[in-house]
């Protein structure tokens, strides 16, 4: 028990329990624990747990990743205008939408290592710099700003299957999650993660290439978010610049609830699951109490304050002597 | 001598018109302990980043295994076997003994991918070195290494740069932000890799520490070689009143630059 209490999730774990608790209690006989009830929440969570995933990886780096949203909406909008406007074919559209996402995700990457300034401010300038170039791009070419997507029927299979309420992007999450998980906990890659967020200087001294590993994953991060706006897109049959604005905070956000070290070196792909389930029951659990949905945000902040406070305690249990 | 492992003959390192290594000669050699002795500025800083290949030497030459060598920087002399152990740097709090062991050489599992770290492997290597470093108390590889006192996290450091196969140990004032039984610790943990055949330069400013576990001894006084002896040459109250006569000069003519 002990030991539990000392892991990076633990508090992200109880907080989840509490809070589902809370709403199971709140709202009897509204469908909240039914199987559609869970389908919402689950959906609610799924695409903003994919970004989380690789955004709280690159955050255990000791790195911050905020132009998420605007990828997300780039992607989006390339698949649109690639399928409507140019008539392309879906598949090679999806491909190029994901090397879009790497490819802001390696100059994202570039940007901050070579110039060692916060990955706060530089991707918060990429952000900009992306959802700008994206309107005034999809305005030289078709005029507008969101336009629709013909998608072929096999990527509206991977991307936009239903079963009953579930979205298939709960797959997609729970794979991106998996990887996750080999990644951090598992790999050889792992270690160097933890290792570059808790002391730069010493993973250098162990031979650790910092740099490569924070690259890679503002490239994972870019990929994750630009697979966010196809599956939005795809879902919704349209593309939108102004997709994924709502991650930019989100998902650091509930990467924080899921236990993750604002300073980097500690943290789990587990931790970040519950800190974005989570959010997927609050947005939800609100719904079926019937209260204003405004209620959301204060939840919300209240959760992240909470939480940096426990993971600050959670880390120095960790640090006591067992 | 055949088996010295490193020497430096006549050393100079100038920076600018700084003098900060001069005419400096010694020589490393294999299980044996060489203590470095020097008060704050007495160059110990600048003649540790020779030895480690972060400075190449301004005038003089590094001898190492009989070749003389210039390293290109501390990757390559680690590569040749030349281990630096700073005082803090070195270890993740946040992360277990096991990991940080073996971290930027992960032992792995399984094919890709499903390839893994051996995580039991690691563990077991880990605390089995540590034990063999006279460290009792750490027995699980799990245990974080932020939990780890001063004096056991460098012999975590200590111990990782010899079963990598260091020839050469750098310690860099290993004991002197630690208590009198952690400092007893590391201090007996240098006598086991001596033992193990490391030729160690061990650098501090604490004789005491220095006078129970050296061999060859060296004492820098501003950029200069003060004194060379061995041991049992000389009492440890020689040795403070060698250090502190290099103090007191230090101090003197400070006082006379000011006057000017």
């Amino acid at each position: 028990m002990k030991n539990f209490v000392r892991r990076p999730e633990a508090g992200a774990f109880a907080a989840f329990l509490l809070t589902y608790l809370f709403f199971l209690a709140a709202t009897p006989g509204t469908g909240f624990v039914s199987i559609n009830g869970t389908a919402g929440w689950l959906n609610l969570a799924a695409e903003l747990g994919i970004v989380a995933i690789p955004v709280g990886l690159l955050m255990i780096s000791g790195e911050f990743d905020l132009s998420i949203g605007s990828t997300v909406g780039a992607s989006s909008m390339i698949l649109a205008l690639g399928t409507n406007q140019f008539g392309a074919p879906t598949w090679p559209m999806i491909g190029l939408a994901l090397m879009a996402g790497a490819a802001i995700g390696l100059a994202n990457g570039m940007a901050v290592v070579k110039t060692k300034l916060p990955s706060f401010i530089v991707t918060l300038a990429t952000n900009f710099i992306v959802i700008g170039a994206t309107m005034g791009i999809s305005r030289l070419i078709a005029n507008v700003t969101s336009a629709s997507i013909f998608a072929s029927d096999s990527a509206k299979l991977a991307f936009a299957t239903r079963l009953g309420q579930a979205n298939i992007s709960i797959l997609w999450w729970v794979l991106v999650a998996y990887i996750g998980y080999r990644i951090l906990s598992k790999s050889t890659f792992g270690n160097w993660i933890y290792a570059t967020g808790g002391n730069e200087d010493a993973a250098r001294a162990a031979g650790v290439p910092v740099e490569r590993v924070k690259i890679m994953l503002f490239v994972a991060t870019g990929v994750c978010a630009a697979l966010v706006g196809i599956l939005q897109g795809v879902q919704w049959n349209s593309g939108n610049s102004t997709y994924g604005m709502g991650y930019v905070f989100q998902a650091p956000i509930v990467v924080v609830i899921g236990g993750v070290l604002l300073t980097g070196g500690y943290g789990s792909v587990i931790g970040i699951v519950l800190g974005t389930a989570l959010f997927g029951v609050i947005s939800s659990g609100i719904f079926y109490t019937g209260w204003n949905t405004d209620w959301i945000q204060l939840f919300l902040g209240l959760l992240l304050a909470l939480a940096v406070l426990a993971n600050n305690y959670v880390r120095r249990l960790a640090l006591t002597a067992s | 001598m055949a088996d010295t492992l490193m020497e430096l003959r006549n050393v100079d390192k100038f920076f600018g018109s700084t003098k900060a290594l001069k005419d400096v000669s010694m020589s490393v050699q294999p299980g044996k302990i060489l203590c470095l002795l020097g008060d704050n500025g007495a160059g110990k800083s600048t003649l540790i980043k020779v030895l480690s290949g972060y400075h190449q030497p301004t005038n003089g030459q590094i001898v190492f295994e009989g070749q003389e060598t210039r390293f290109s920087g501390p990757r390559e002399a680690r590569q040749r076997g030349i281990a630096t152990v700073h005082q803090n740097v070195g270890s993740i709090p946040l992360m277990s003994v096991g990991r940080n062991f073996f971290l930027g050489a992960e032992p792995v599992t399984g094919r890709w991918p499903f390839r893994r770290i051996d995580t039991q492997k690691a563990n077991a290597i880990a605390v089995e070195q540590m034990q063999k470093f006279g460290l009792t108390r750490v027995t699980n590889g799990d245990q974080l290494v932020g939990t780890m006192s001063g004096g056991e996290r460098q012999v975590l450091a200590i111990g990782r740069a010899m079963y990598f196969g260091a020839k050469m140990l750098i310690l860099d004032e290993p004991t002197s932000a630690l208590g009198v039984k952690e400092a007893s610790i590391v201090l007996k943990m240098m006598r086991i890799a001596r033992q193990n055949g490391a030729g160690i330069v061990f650098i501090t400013h604490n004789a005491r520490h220095a006078m129970s576990v050296g061999d060859d001894f060296c004492v820098l006084i501003q950029g200069e070689v003060a004194a060379r002896f061995k041991r049992n040459e000389k009492s440890r109250e020689d040795v403070l009143n060698l250090m502190a006569g290099g103090e007191d000069m230090t101090e003197l003519e400070d006082d006379l630059e000011q006057i000017d």
